[in-house]
């Protein structure tokens, strides 16, 4: 055969297509995270009130801006599938580089199985509404991952294409949902004045927030598993992130808006579908269709979003032999990773079947907080080893090392707000990935690449 | 059988018939391609890289 000849004579090497632009890049980035608007972002208000869950998003958000600025330039520079654990592994070493990936794969895959379960809940509600109770959602959470993960395997334009349309009305929806509460006329339909309280449960209770804080903006940074498939990472990494983040940032402000001027914080702060039970409130039937479909379609980029990065993480971990080779091909029709999408289906379906979504959610936002706190050590790293001048950089992030140390300071703060909450989550989940570890240095590490791992033509580290 | 019955059912179908097309490509592409070649990937290059 003469694809068998070919390779076996080593003369063609097969790769990812290198096919996407800035938007694809935004698409996945706020199509991942878009979802914690519709939906979790509220939990923040139970815990702080309505100012506390302002003060979370704008100090979560400032955390999320340092990791886009680290990633920018570290992702614009080592541009190859597997974001954060390719940084790691460049910079530190194989140990945190396993664990960074590790971290990459669970979060993305809960996140997927989470975003899957909403869209079974979601038809419950639909059928609820018209009429039919007690439908099973377990044939719609399966059809959701099947499909994307299908549509993941045939290639990554068109899957990202798709993020960006169907993302883009979720964010259309909080727009028009915006402007449908006549927010030039306060008072009229938003009554902030009657229902902004003052902080219900003091600082304690603002700290406590941060851990949700997390949702309005959890899953940017996987911006960076697109690196080796952009035409042009050093332009389309920065700008889609960068991007990403201030429609965050504007699609959160506005959430809050919205919602703590239709409802008082102890029903905000329990709400399932808080944007939805906003139009709701209003009381226009249109404005509560397209916050329904926003909201389902806000999931499904979600999911959409965190196959591809689940993959491409699992792929990079297959590549390096960190795990079992296999993993680490590439389809020649489709150029996508295709057996770790594979591989990835029915682990996803799995946590998706456990029911439990806030667990496999604090699981999903533990696992991403581990990868940013070492993302912090990264950059000074990056910056010593190879100061400015040394290598060429698509990105050079301004005010180095302010924001990675106050990516530091802010990623110690939610530790210790995710312990007043979840103690008994983060103890499990430090324990799951020590116990990881150690398999990792006891018995995978002997299959590792050592020597292939490194293809960036870099000079020497400084002080090496 | 009510119509949101059915499309359980359909639901339940259509990820079967997804998830087998898969499978049975990836067997199809293990048979015609070799394994060196699936996996001859290197990390990726730019343009920062290729200049």
């Amino acid at each position: 055969m003469s694809n068998s000849a070919a390779s076996a004579a080593g003369s063609q090497r097969i790769s990812m297509l290198k096919v996407l632009n800035p938007f694809h890049v935004w698409a996945l980035g706020v199509g991942i995270v878009l979802v914690g608007e519709f939906m979790g972002w509220n939990f923040s208000v139970a815990k702080g009130g309505a100012y506390g869950a302002l003060i979370a998003c704008w100090v979560i958000g400032l955390l999320y801006t340092c990791v886009a600025m680290i990633d920018s330039e570290v992702t614009s520079t080592v541009a190859a599938a597997g974001g954060q654990y390719t940084q790691a592994k460049h910079i530190i070493g194989p140990l945190m580089a396993f664990n960074v990936g590790l971290y990459l794969v669970m979060a993305y895959t809960m996140l997927e199985a989470a975003d899957a379960l909403i869209v079974g809940d979601l038809m419950k509600s639909g059928a609820e509404a018209m009429g039919y109770a007690g439908l099973d959602t377990q044939p719609f959470v399966v059809l959701t991952i099947a499909f994307l993960a299908w549509l993941n395997y045939r290639g990554v334009f068109m899957t990202l294409t798709l993020n960006f349309v169907i993302t883009l009305v979720a964010f259309i929806a909080i727009l028009i949902l915006f402007i449908g509460v006549d927010p030039m006329n306060p008072g009229a339909v938003l009554k902030h004045k009657e229902l902004l309280t003052d902080l219900p449960y003091g600082w304690i209770g603002v700290i406590a927030s941060l851990q949700f804080g997390m949702w309005y903006f959890l899953g940017i940074e996987g911006t960076c598993q697109a690196a080796e498939e952009t035409r042009s990472a050093a332009r389309s990494i920065p700008l889609g992130t960068m991007g990403g983040m201030m429609t965050l940032l504007v699609a959160a402000t506005l959430t809050w808006y919205i919602c703590t001027g239709l409802m008082p914080w102890q029903y905000l702060g329990q709400a399932y579908t808080p944007l939805y039970d906003a139009a709701t409130i209003v009381g226009n039937p249109n404005l509560q269709i397209l916050l329904f479909v926003g909201t389902l379609f806000a999931a499904v980029a979600s999911a959409n979003g965190c196959i591809n990065d689940a993959s491409r993480a699992w792929f990079s971990l297959g590549r390096d032999r960190f795990m079992p080779g296999w993993f680490g091909a590439i389809h020649p029709r489709y150029r996508t990773p295709y057996r770790a999408i594979i591989f990835l289906i029915p682990i996803a379906v799995s946590f998706a079947f456990t029911g439990l979504l806030d667990q496999v959610i604090t699981f999903s936002i533990l696992s991403g907080l581990l990868g940013y706190t070492f993302m912090s050590i990264n950059m000074v790293k990056f910056r010593k080893m190879w100061p400015i001048g040394s290598i060429k950089r698509g990105y050079i992030h301004p005010f180095h090392p302010i924001p990675a140390i106050v990516l530091f300071v802010l990623c110690s703060a939610v530790y210790f707000a995710t312990f007043l909450g979840y103690g008994a989550s983060l103890l499990a989940i430090m324990a799951f990935y020590i116990a990881a570890s150690v398999w990792f240095t006891l018995r995978r590490y002997q299959f590792v690449k050592r020597g292939d791992q490194f293809t960036m033509p870099w000079p020497r580290p400084k002080g090496y | 059988m009510s119509f949101w019955q059915l499309l359980s059912y359909a639901a339940w179908g259509i990820s079967g018939l997804l998830i087998l097309w898969m499978l049975a490509d990836m067997a199809s592409v293990s048979k015609q391609y070799d394994e060196d070649f699936l996996m001859s990937s290197r990390e990726g290059a730019d343009e920062l890289t290729d200049k």
